[in-house]
């Protein structure tokens, strides 16, 4: 169990759980972070923060206190992934 | 051509849809779907696009002029992600979408665009919009791209899945638009209401899960994302170089103003000039002929001059807009706007505010937060906009020397213009910080911003964008400068005085209306180190600031003392170097321009806060030219 900000860049998660406020929760489950959808950390901004994070084939920014409140499982844990995520490609980037 | 825009593709709709006969028409869908191009090709008309969300922030409305159906109006709306509003542009989509904006007709059909690039996430919208009830086209912009990335859909299936046509078009190129004609043509009885087998969504997760049901039953494949983005992210978001090309981009784009717009306004400028001289003979010499040529022309042509730098200014931010490096801007300076207390969010107004401070201030719907929103309309106009460009470009060729360093690459001209711009930056972000720190503070909102995919700019969009801010300029030269200065005019050429022969002439400009008041105001501006004739050019420019320009050039042209000399030699004669210098920081701060309070006064709903916001910027701009000129006078003597 581990939250979204504490993922490495290149490195993907299954989304659990949003402990936040319900308009910023309904806010970004239409902008794809719904529970069981694959997020990938794509790159930090130059000063290291906001990091943009890739879902739903979409690249969305974020703050690390928000992502902070973002509950993530290891990707390996759940085997229909790719077929809920299917041609929702993601590249994960080579770390800087 | 893909065969996207085959007739073949158009699902003629199940069955006939609940409507009386046809009038308003409503296009609707998540923000950056390509709704206003789609709304552009259908009315003939010029809405503003650009490649990020949140570029229409109001209803616009329109004939469908372009499908031959001009007795029907078409509203484009504000992007929104579902039928819950979080912010003040969603909900004005909402209200007009259920038949509740006050003086916007009730809809009678909509056209719903999703991006087919990004499909799943799109059909969460779908399901609330088809639930209000009324006969809907499904429009699937973006095909063309969709197919050419390898992606895939059954129009058919989604059609059967939805209860609703389903069209495959690309906006942008114009295809599949027939659907369209042919979907409102269906829509003239009414009919008994259609059963709609969609499940009633009560929260963002179970329209989800719906949607990735559809897309899948529809073997909706999603497209590769562009590559290119990544690679160009990899640059341009890179943490040494991205902020270092940020401000080289910015440091070029001025140079480049300068050193191709000044040759250009200066061919324009003797252009303009050869035109008034061809008049001269036409017209009967005197009073006709000093009110034509000496007052309107000269007043006119000396703004009209700077149209080169500020349509090329208005090319390039036109390109940052349409290739969707706004949106990258936004994330690099997030750290700076959180740091005084801001949304990353609030950037994008704030940048498009380099153009005119007017779109910016109704941009500013986007902000969720209404503090946040207030903060940034009140600092907005600190911002330099384009209308700066004349008065800065005229005191800077009058008193600044054309002098280069770094071997020829940046100029000191450069140097000065970039310094204005960064003390109205840095005006607007301290403004922010005590406004977010003292009377506006609020709970930070989540800033939750999303990056479109790179677009090359269309030729076409970006000479639109022109044309329509030479059109705008044009008709501001041709109202407010026209009138302004023929009231100058008469009030330097009053009151007649009748000399000893008994003749009447005109007064010594002193002595004239328009001179005693200057003499009234100048002991206040004195200590700016501006004349009388600098004082009615502020009292003027409180209309809109390049009046300043031509306020300048018909007082000069009234004065014996200037008459025969050129604006810029003219200048010289009224102002000192610290003078020059403190009035181009008058103008970074001060608050001129009649439409930008029109429209604070709109989106704030009372004349409260314009009023604290001219008197601010007003005792900024005074305290900020004492100093400038007071500390110029000590080291220049």
């Amino acid at each position: 169990m581990s939250v979204l900000s504490e993922l490495k860049v290149g490195e993907s998660g299954i989304l659990v759980a949003l402990d936040l406020r319900e308009s910023v929760q309904n806010h970004l489950m239409h902008m794809g972070f719904v529970p069981d959808a694959l997020v990938t950390v794509l790159r930090r901004a130059p000063a290291g923060d906001p990091t943009v994070y890739g879902v739903d084939g979409m690249e969305i920014a974020l703050r690390h206190e928000t992502a902070a409140a973002i509950r993530m499982r290891p990707p390996e844990d759940i085997a229909i992934q790719s077929s809920v995520n299917a041609g929702v490609t993601e590249p994960p980037e080579a770390v800087q | 051509m893909s065969d996207c825009c085959a007739p073949a593709k158009f699902v003629p709709p199940p069955s006939p849809s609940p409507a009386g006969v046809l009038k308003t028409v409503v296009l609707i869908g998540p923000p950056n779907c390509g709704k206003s191009t789609l709304f552009n090709r259908l009315t003939g008309l010029r809405q503003k696009i650009a490649n990020y969300p949140g570029v229409t922030v109001e209803q616009r409305m329109g004939l469908m002029a372009g499908v031959g159906r001009d007795d029907l109006t078409l509203i484009d709306l504000p992007g929104i992600y579902s039928l819950d509003p979080y912010s003040e542009d969603a909900r004005v989509s909402i209200n007009v979408l259920r038949g509740k904006m006050p003086g916007t007709p009730k809809p009678d059909a909509v056209l719903l665009v999703l991006d087919s690039l990004h499909l799943t996430r799109q059909l969460m919208l779908a399901a609330p919009v088809l639930a209000v009830g009324l006969p809907t086209l499904v429009l699937l912009n973006m095909s063309d791209l969709m197919e050419a990335r390898g992606g895939k859909i059954d129009s058919l299936k989604l059609a059967r899945e939805l209860g609703a046509p389903v069209a495959q078009i690309s906006a942008a190129e114009g295809t599949g638009l027939d659907a369209i004609p042919l979907f409102l043509n269906k829509q003239t009885k009414r009919s008994a209401a259609k059963p709609l087998a969609l499940p009633v969504m009560g929260n963002a997760e179970s329209a989800h899960i719906w949607a990735q049901q559809v897309s899948r039953k529809t073997g909706y494949r999603a497209p590769l994302s562009a590559e290119s983005t990544h690679k160009i992210d990899n640059v341009l978001l890179h943490r040494f170089w991205g902020p270092l090309l940020f401000l080289l981009v910015v440091l070029g784009v001025f140079e480049v103003v300068f050193s191709i717009g000044q040759p250009l306004s200066e061919i324009f400028g003797d252009f303009l000039t050869g035109l008034g001289e061809l008049a001269r003979p036409l017209l009967p010499t005197g009073w006709v002929q000093s009110l034509v040529l000496d007052g309107v022309w000269k007043g006119i042509s000396s703004v009209l001059v700077f149209m080169p730098q500020i349509l090329l200014l208005f090319l390039f931010i036109g390109i940052l807009e349409d290739s969707g490096y706004l949106s990258r801007a936004a994330l690099i300076a997030d750290r700076v706007m959180r740091a005084i207390g801001l949304n990353g969010k609030a950037f994008i107004p704030l940048l498009s505010a380099y153009a005119c401070a007017v779109p910016a201030i109704m941009a500013t719907r986007t902000i969720e937060n209404k503090r946040d929103r207030l903060a940034t309309i009140l600092v907005t106009p600190f911002m330099t906009c384009s209308a700066r460009l004349p008065v800065y470009m005229m005191l800077i060729a009058a008193f600044i020397p054309n002098t280069y360093y770094l071997h020829g690459l940046l100029g000191l001209r450069t140097i000065v213009m970039l310094g204005l711009y960064v003390a109205g930056l840095l005006a607007a972000l301290a403004t922010a910080w005590l406004l977010k720190s003292s009377i506006l503070k609020s709970s930070e909102t989540p800033f939750i911003l999303e990056l479109p995919q790179y677009r090359m700019p269309t030729l076409r969009s970006l000479a639109l964008r022109v044309v329509d801010r030479a059109h705008i300029f044009l008709r501001n030269a041709g109202k407010i400068i026209v009138g302004v200065t023929l009231a100058l005019w008469v009030l330097a050429h009053m009151p007649v005085v009748q000399l000893p022969g008994g003749a009447y002439a005109s007064p010594q400009l002193a002595d004239s209306l328009i001179g005693r008041l200057g003499h009234f105001i100048e002991p206040a501006i004195a200590p700016l180190g501006f004349n009388w004739k600098i004082g009615i050019g502020l009292v003027s420019s409180v209309l809109a600031r390049e009046v300043m320009v031509s306020t300048m050039g018909t007082l000069d042209a009234a004065d014996p003392a200037t008459r025969s000399l050129g604006l810029e030699t003219a200048l010289q004669h009224d102002l000192s170097l610290g003078g020059a210098l403190a009035l181009m920081i008058f103008f970074a701060f001060a608050m001129q321009c009649t439409s930008t309070m029109a429209m604070v006064k709109r989106e704030t709903n009372s004349w409260k806060w314009p009023a604290i916001q001219f008197l601010y910027m007003l005792a900024i701009a005074y305290g900020a030219a004492f100093a400038v000129n007071h500390i110029v006078m000590a080291i220049v003597g």
